[in-house]
C-alpha cells in the first residue's frame, strides 16, 4: 500500500491502477495448477524432480504459455537469442518488460506489481540487490545444480549466479597497446576515459573503480585507491563523465570504457578497432543470479526457463551466454564434461592472475565510500 | 416585505425547485481538485515518508540529513545551475523580446521569432544535451570547449538555449503592454531615456521581469533528463540524487532519502517563492 502511495506522487498511480484492476480478473488463473488435472502446485516445488520429472514440468509451463521476464536487454549477454529459443523449444511467449531496467526497479516491480498477472516471474539481478531482497524469491535448485559452484549460490537455491565476466578497459585501437592502467594518465587520452554510469549508483561503474583500486595496488577491501586514480585521470583532463554506451563508442565520445567484458568486445560494442585490456593484478569478476518471485504468476514457466538458462546443452541457456561473451557460471563443469561451445569460449578475452570477487561486505564497503568521497574527487 | 426583497436580490427561489441552487464556490471544484490530486496529495505524501524509515515507523531524526554536507552539496549545485541559468536566460529573453517587440507587430520576424521559441523552449534532454556534445563536445564538430564538463558553465549553457526562448514568450505580452504613450508622454516632460528607463519603464516591466525569472529558475530546478545526458557518472544537482537515492543498485537506495531530498526542493522553491511575492509588493507598489 505504502510503496503505491509513493509511486502516486511519481504521477503513474493511474496507470498502475487501471493495470492492475485489468489483471485482477486474470490473476486468479496465476497459482493454480495449470497442468490440467495434475495436483502439482509448481509455486511450491524446488525442483524438476520434486513436482513429477521434467515432462511434467514441461507439461505445466506450455499449460501457462507465457512467461513474463523485466530488465533483460535483447544485445546484452545474448538476451535476443536466449528469449527467442525458449519460445522456440516450448512455444511460450515471453513479455520482455523494461527491458534497459535496473536490478532495483526490477525488485520494486515485483513488490508493486505482486498479485497480478503482469508480475515478473523471474529476474536476472546484481548480487547486492539479490541479497538485500531474499525473502521475495521461492527456493529452487536446477537440474544441473551440482555443476554450480557451492560459493556462487544460495544453499537453498534462493538465488543462483548466472553469468558474468571480468571487469576489463575496452579501448580504441588508435591508441596503441595499453598495458597498465597508468598508461591512462598520459596526454593522448585527453577527455577519452569513460566509466559506465555513476559508481555509486551501478554496479558495474563501482567495480570499474574497484578494479582501478587493485590495479593501483590496493586491496578488494579498499576502494580509496580507485578513486584517487580518477582523481588524478579528471586532473589530467583525461576523464570523460559522459556515459558510455554503445552509441558513444561508435560516436567515439568515449574511446576508453571501463566495463564488464561481455560489454566490452568488440562484436558488442559494434567498433572492430576495439581492444580489450584486464590487468593482471586485478582480475575483479562479477556475476549476476537468477531468482524466481516467489508469488511468479506463471510458477511453472518461471522454473523451466531457470532449467533452460542452466541447461548445457548446444542451444541451453549456458552455452547462448558464452555466445553472447559473457561467462556461464557452469563454464568449469562444462569444459570438463565437453558441452562447451569451445569456439565461443575461446573468443573471449585471455585473463591471467587469480580471479577476484567482492564479498557482500566489500560490496558494501565500497558503496559507502564512494558516497562520501566519489564526486568531490571527480568534480 | 423583506423577506422577498432577500430572495429577489439573491436570485435563487428557494422552494420552487425549477433551478437547483448551485453555490458560487461549485465552479472551483475541478480546479481544488486537480491541485489537490496533483500538488497537495504528492506533497503531503513527500513530507510524510521523507519522515519515515524504509520499514515504515517514524524517523523525525531524517530531517538532519539535510544539513549533511554531501547532501547540502547536491543543493548548492541545483542553487548554481538554476541562478546561472535562469538570469542569463532572463537577461537575454529580455533584450530579445524587447528586439521583437519594437519591430512590426504583425510583421514576418515576430512570428518567425515567437514560433521559433515556441518550438525551442520544449527543445529539451537528451537530443539537446547530444546536440550541444556533437558541437563542442570532447570530440567536437565546430570546436572542443575546453569547460564543457565543468559544472556549472557547460550545462549551464545547455539549459540556457532553451531558458530565451522561454522567457521570450512570457515576457513578450508583458512588453506589448507598454503604450508608446508613455514614453511619449516622459519625453514631453524633458525625461532622458535613461530616466525612462529608470523611472517608467523599467518598474513597470519588473514584476514580469522576476515573475519571468523565478518561472525560468523553476525550470531548471526540476530538469533531469538534459544534465543526465550530459554526464551520468557524478551526481551534481539534486535530481540526479533523487534518482540515484531511488535506484541505486550497490546498496545505496533509499526511497525515503529520495522523499527527503525532494522535501528540501518543495522547500528551495517556496523560498524562491517567497522571495518573489515580496519583490513583487516592492515593485508593484505604485500601482495602488
Amino acid at each position: 500500500m505504502k510503496l503505491s502511495y509513493r509511486y502516486a506522487a511519481a504521477g503513474v498511480a493511474a496507470a498502475a491502477l487501471i493495470a492492475a484492476a485489468g489483471c485482477s480478473s486474470s490473476s486468479s488463473s496465476g497459482s493454480g495448477s495449470g497442468s490440467g488435472g495434475s495436483s502439482v502446485n509448481w509455486a511450491n516445488e524446488t525442483s524438476a524432480s520434486a513436482g513429477g520429472g521434467m515432462s511434467a514440468l514441461v507439461k505445466a509451463a506450455k499449460a501457462e504459455g507465457t512467461l513474463n521476464v523485466i530488465a533483460l536487454p535483447p544485445t546484452w549477454a545474448n538476451y535476443g537469442t536466449i528469449i527467442s529459443t525458449f519460445t522456440k523449444d516450448y512455444g511460450i511467449k515471453v513479455n520482455s518488460a523494461l527491458p534497459d531496467g535496473t536490478s532495483q526497479q526490477e525488485v520494486d516491480a515485483v513488490k508493486t506489481e505482486n498479485g497480478t498477472s503482469k508480475a515478473p516471474d523471474v529476474m536476472d539481478i546484481g548480487m547486492a540487490v539479490a541479497l538485500a531482497n531474499t525473502s521475495l524469491f521461492a527456493p529452487y535448485e536446477v537440474s544441473t545444480w551440482s555443476s554450480i559452484p557451492a560459493a556462487q549460490k544460495a544453499p537453498n537455491g534462493e538465488w543462483v549466479q548466472d553469468y558474468g565476466g571480468y571487469m576489463a578497459v575496452g579501448y580504441s585501437s588508435k591508441f596503441g597497446t595499453i598495458t597498465s592502467l597508468n598508461d591512462l594518465l598520459s596526454p593522448k587520452f585527453k577527455n577519452a576515459v569513460a566509466l559506465n554510469g555513476n559508481p555509486t549508483s551501478a554496479n558495474a561503474a563501482l567495480n570499474g573503480v574497484m578494479m582501478a583500486s587493485m590495479a593501483e595496488g590496493g586491496s578488494a577491501s579498499n576502494i580509496a585507491d580507485g578513486v584517487s586514480f580518477f582523481g588524478k585521470l579528471k586532473a589530467a583532463g583525461n576523464f570523460s563523465p559522459v556515459s558510455a554506451t554503445g552509441a558513444s563508442i561508435k560516436a567515439g565520445t568515449t574511446p576508453v570504457v571501463f566495463n564488464w567484458d561481455y560489454l566490452n568486445l568488440p562484436s558488442y560494442v559494434g567498433v572492430s578497432n576495439w581492444k580489450v585490456f584486464i590487468p593482471s593484478n586485478a582480475v575483479l569478476g562479477g556475476y549476476y543470479a537468477q531468482a524466481i518471485n516467489k508469488n511468479a504468476p506463471h510458477p511453472a514457466a518461471a522454473r523451466l526457463w531457470e532449467e533452460f538458462l542452466y541447461s548445457q546443452s548446444a542451444t541451453g541457456g549456458q552455452n547462448l551466454w558464452l555466445q553472447g561473451g559473457a561467462r556461464p557460471v557452469e563454464q568449469v563443469a562444462m569444459t570438463s564434461n565437453g558441452s562447451i561451445d569451445t569456439s565461443a569460449a575461446s573468443k573471449l578475452p585471455a585473463v591471467t592472475g587469480t580471479p577476484t570477487f567482492l564479498s557482500p561486505t566489500q560490496a558494501t564497503d565500497a558503496a559507502n565510500y564512494l558516497a562520501a568521497n566519489w564526486a568531490k574527487a571527480v568534480s | 416585505m423583506a423577506v422577498a426583497a432577500t430572495s429577489e436580490t439573491g436570485a435563487r427561489p428557494s422552494r420552487a425547485g425549477r433551478r437547483l441552487a448551485t453555490p458560487t464556490w461549485v465552479g472551483t471544484v475541478p480546479f481544488l481538485v486537480y491541485v489537490a490530486i496533483f500538488l497537495l496529495l504528492p506533497t503531503g505524501i513527500v513530507v510524510v515518508n521523507s519522515l519515515k524509515n524504509p520499514s515504515g515507523a517514524w524517523a523525525f531524526s531524517n530531517i538532519t540529513e539535510l544539513g549533511n554536507p554531501l547532501v547540502r552539496g547536491f543543493f548548492i549545485g541545483s542553487f548554481k545551475l538554476c541562478l546561472l541559468s535562469s538570469v542569463s536566460g532572463a537577461v537575454l529573453g529580455a533584450i530579445l523580446a524587447y528586439a521583437i517587440a519594437s519591430g512590426n507587430p504583425d510583421g514576418v520576424v515576430r512570428r518567425l521569432y515567437l514560433a521559433g521559441s515556441g518550438v525551442l523552449a520544449q527543445f529539451g534532454g537528451i537530443t539537446l544535451a547530444f546536440a550541444f556534445l556533437v558541437l563542442i563536445g570532447p570530440v567536437g564538430l565546430l570546436f572542443h570547449a575546453s569547460w564543457y564538463y565543468n559544472f556549472p558553465w557547460g550545462i549551464g549553457l545547455i539549459y540556457t538555449y532553451f531558458q530565451v526562448p522561454l522567457m521570450v514568450l512570457v515576457f513578450l505580452p508583458a512588453i506589448d503592454g507598454v503604450k508608446v504613450q508613455w514614453r511619449e508622454a516622459s519625453e514631453n516632460l524633458g525625461a532622458s531615456a535613461w530616466q525612462y528607463w529608470r523611472y517608467v519603464g523599467g518598474p513597470l516591466l519588473m514584476p514580469a521581469f522576476l515573475g519571468g525569472a523565478l518561472l525560468l529558475f523553476a525550470n531548471a530546478l526540476s530538469a533531469f533528463a538534459t544534465i543526465q545526458a550530459w554526464e551520468s557518472q557524478i551526481s551534481y544537482i539534486v535530481p540526479q540524487q533523487i534518482a540515484t537515492a531511488m535506484s541505486s543498485e550497490v546498496g545505496l537506495s533509499n526511497v525515503n532519502v529520495a522523499d527527503l531530498l525532494a522535501l528540501g526542493m518543495v522547500v528551495m522553491v517556496a523560498i524562491v517563492m517567497t522571495g518573489y511575492a515580496l519583490l513583487q509588493r516592492r515593485a508593484a507598489r505604485w500601482l495602488r
